[in-house]
C-alpha cells in the first residue's frame, strides 16, 4: 500500500511497517516519531505499541481484538492501515516535537578508546581532532533498538564516519561510545559490538529499577563533554 | 516453599508471553518460544494465558514440589516422570508434597513448559514476568534457574480434576514442517532463482541457533537491489537474509530493530512448529497472504476459547467425562 510516499506493509501477523522513507532524515524521522507518539497517546481497541525508527513506524496490534472492533475491514491489517491513514495527514513535523538537550560526559583517555587511534587514522587526523570534532555538534537520538536503552544517534561529521570494524568485537564494555558511520551510540550493557569505541561513558543509559528505565528517548539532542578537559 | 530446582537443567527460564509495551526503549518481548504451548497448559489449570510458566531445554534437571499442587506440561515431549512415574503432556496431572519431575529423554522437540495451578509468584517487571538475560531483569532474579533456587505458587491450587486437551487444538510438531509465511518488504528484491528457491528448497537449523534467532543453512539467496538499509523494528518470525546470502529467523529473544533485508515473517499459528526445532531439523516454507494468517490466529483463539468454557464447568460433568 503505496500512499503519497508512504509504504504500508505487514510485519507479521499483527505488526505492520509504517514507511516514510529509505534514508537517515531529521524530517523523516520526526514524522515516525510523532505518529508513534499520536497512536500512543489515542490508541485504539487491540494497539499494542509503536516502535519508531529512522524513518518508519511499526505498530503492533492484537488481531482478534482488531476484527472484533473494525468488523467491516477484511482484515485486521486493512483496519489498522485505515486507522493511519487517517491520522498521516495530521503529524506534526514541527521542531516543538523534539526532545530534551542532554548532555554526557564522555572519557577518551587511552584505555577507553580502543579504536581512536584507528578512526584518527582513517581521516588521517590526530586523535585529538577526532574527539573536538566528535564534540563539537549536537547529535539526534533517532532511535532506540538492538539492546535495552541503546540510542542510535546522528549524524556524526562525515571527516570521522569511521565504517564498522570488519570483524567485531566480542566483548564491548558498558558505556562505551561507539561510531559506525554517520551513527553513533552508547553500548548499555557488556555486549558483543562492531562499532569503532572513541570513548567511554559512566552515565547509565538503562537501569530497571526505574520506571522509566530508559536514559534517552528518541528525538532528544545530545552534547558529548570531553570528561578529561 | 514451593518448588525447588533440585539439579538445574542445561538453560531454564520463567517465562510468560512476552512483555509488550517496551519495545520503544529498546526492551524485547522475549517471553516463551512456544506460545501455543503455554496458552493450552495455562487454560487447562485454569490460569491466565499469560500466566508465568518454567521453560526447559533438555537435559532440564530435576524439580521437588515442596506442597501439593497440580501441573500441566507441555511443548516438547521429554519423557516426562513424575516420582518414576511417566505422566504426558497436555493434562492436568495431581502432584503431592515431595514428588520429583524429571525427564528421561528428549523425543520431540527442543521446548518443554511447566505451568502449575495459580501461577508461579514472581514480580513483575515492566508488566512481564518474563526473563530479559541482557538488562538481567525480570522472571526469577533476572537469570536463568540453577540448583537451589525455589519458587513460591500464588494460591492454593482449585479443586482438582483431571483434564486433559483434545488432540484438535494442539500443534503438529515435526522434525521437518512447512511453516507459513507472508512476505516481508523485500521479498520481491530477491531474484527469481532465489523467490523460487526460498519457497521450494527446504533450509536446516544451524548449530548456532537460540532463543534469539536460528540460523538457516541451503543455498544461498541474493536480491537485486543491493542498497544499504536503515534499521527498523522486526518481529518474533521475521526471516532476514544476511550479507553472505544465508538467512536467520528472529526467535522470541531477538533484538527490537534490525537491518537486513526482511524477506518473510513465519505467520503467528506456525511459530510453535518453528520455536520447536532444534540444530540439524529442517523447516520449508509456503506463502500465504495476510487475510489467511489472521484467520489461522482466529481460529486457534476460538478453538482456545472452547478449551476455557470446558475447564471452567469441568466440574458439572458427569464423573465419566471427567479424564
Amino acid at each position: 500500500m503505496n500512499v503519497d510516499g508512504v509504504n504500508i506493509f505487514p510485519l507479521g501477523t499483527g505488526a505492520l511497517t509504517v514507511e516514510f522513507g529509505r534514508e537517515i532524515s531529521v524530517e523523516l524521522n520526526r514524522k515516525a516519531i510523532s505518529l508513534a507518539e499520536y497512536l500512543d497517546a489515542l490508541a485504539f481497541d487491540g494497539y499494542i505499541e509503536s516502535v519508531p525508527a529512522y524513518a518508519s513506524t511499526s505498530i503492533f496490534f492484537d488481531v482478534p481484538t482488531v476484527r472484533r472492533t473494525f468488523g467491516s475491514h477484511l482484515t485486521a491489517f486493512d483496519a489498522v492501515v485505515s486507522v493511519i491513514n487517517r491520522i498521516l495527514p495530521q503529524l506534526n513535523e514541527a521542531d516543538d516535537c523534539d526532545g530534551r538537550l542532554i548532555e554526557i560526559a564522555v572519557s577518551f583517555s587511552t584505555k577507553d578508546s580502543p579504536d581512536l587511534q584507528r578512526v584518527a587514522d582513517y581521516a588521517s587526523l590526530t586523535a585529538a581532532d577526532v574527539v573536538e570534532i566528535f564534540t563539537a555538534v549536537e547529535y539526534r537520538v533517532f532511535m532506540i533498538g538492538f539492546l535495552p536503552g541503546f540510542a542510535y544517534m546522528g549524524k556524526v561529521d562525515e571527516r570521522i564516519a569511521a565504517p564498522r570494524k570488519v570483524s567485531p568485537r566480542t566483548q564491548v564494555p558498558a558505556g562505551s561510545v561507539g561510531i559506525a558511520g554517520r551513527q553513533t551510540g552508547i553500548y548499555p550493557f557488556e555486549s558483543p559490538g562492531g562499532w569503532q569505541i572513541i570513548g567511554r561513558t559512566d552515565v547509565k543509559l538503562f537501569d530497571p529499577c526505574f520506571t522509566r528505565p530508559c536514559f534517552l528517548r528518541s528525538g532528544d539532542m545530545v552534547r558529548f563533554v570531553n570528561a578529561d578537559e | 516453599m514451593s518448588l525447588t530446582i533440585v539439579k538445574e537443567g542445561i538453560f531454564t527460564t520463567l517465562q510468560d508471553l512476552g512483555r509488550e509495551g517496551s519495545r520503544s526503549l529498546g526492551v524485547n518481548p522475549g517471553g516463551v518460544m512456544d506460545r501455543t504451548a503455554t496458552r493450552i497448559i495455562n487454560t487447562l489449570l485454569g490460569n491466565s494465558e499469560n500466566e508465568g510458566v518454567l521453560e526447559m531445554h533438555f537435559p532440564a534437571g530435576e524439580i521437588r514440589f515442596d506442597r501439593d499442587s497440580v501441573m500441566a506440561l507441555g511443548g516438547a515431549d521429554m519423557s516426562p516422570e513424575l516420582s518414576g512415574k511417566p505422566v504426558s503432556n497436555w493434562r492436568t496431572v495431581n502432584v503431592a508434597k515431595g514428588d520429583t519431575l524429571r525427564f528421561a529423554a528428549k523425543v520431540k522437540g527442543e521446548r518443554t513448559y511447566l505451568a502449575v495451578a495459580g501461577g508461579f509468584q514472581i514480580d513483575a517487571w515492566l508488566g512481564s514476568k518474563s526473563t530479559n538475560l541482557t538488562a538481567a531483569a525480570g522472571g526469577f532474579e533476572g537469570r536463568r534457574l540453577r540448583t537451589g533456587d525455589k519458587i513460591e505458587f500464588n494460591s492454593e491450587p482449585a479443586a482438582k480434576s483431571s483434564l486433559a486437551a483434545s488432540a484438535s487444538i494442539l500443534p503438529r510438531y515435526s522434525r521437518f514442517p512447512t511453516v507459513r509465511f507472508v512476505r516481508g518488504a523485500e521479498f520481491t528484491d530477491l531474484t527469481d532463482a532465489s523467490k523460487e528457491s526460498f519457497q521450494t528448497d527446504g533450509f536446516v537449523i544451524s548449530t548456532n541457533s537460540d532463543r534469539m534467532g536460528f540460523r538457516l543453512t541451503g543455498e544461498a539467496l541474493s536480491i537485486t537491489n543491493s542498497s544499504e538499509m536503515i534499521s527498523s523494528a522486526v518481529n518474533f518470525g521475521t526471516v532476514q537474509l544476511l550479507p553472505d546470502g544465508r538467512l536467520i529467523a528472529l526467535m522470541a529473544e531477538h533484538q527490537t530493530t534490525g537491518g537486513y533485508p526482511r524477506i518473510a515473517h513465519v505467520i503467528e499459528r506456525d511459530l510453535p512448529l518453528l520455536a520447536q526445532l532444534g540444530p540439524n531439523d529442517g523447516v520449508a516454507f509456503y506463502e500465504v497472504d495476510i487475510e489467511h494468517a489472521e484467520l489461522l490466529t482466529l481460529e486457534f483463539d476460538r478453538e482456545l476459547a472452547m478449551l476455557k468454557v470446558g475447564v471452567e464447568f469441568a466440574h458439572l460433568w458427569p464423573e465419566p467425562l471427567r479424564r
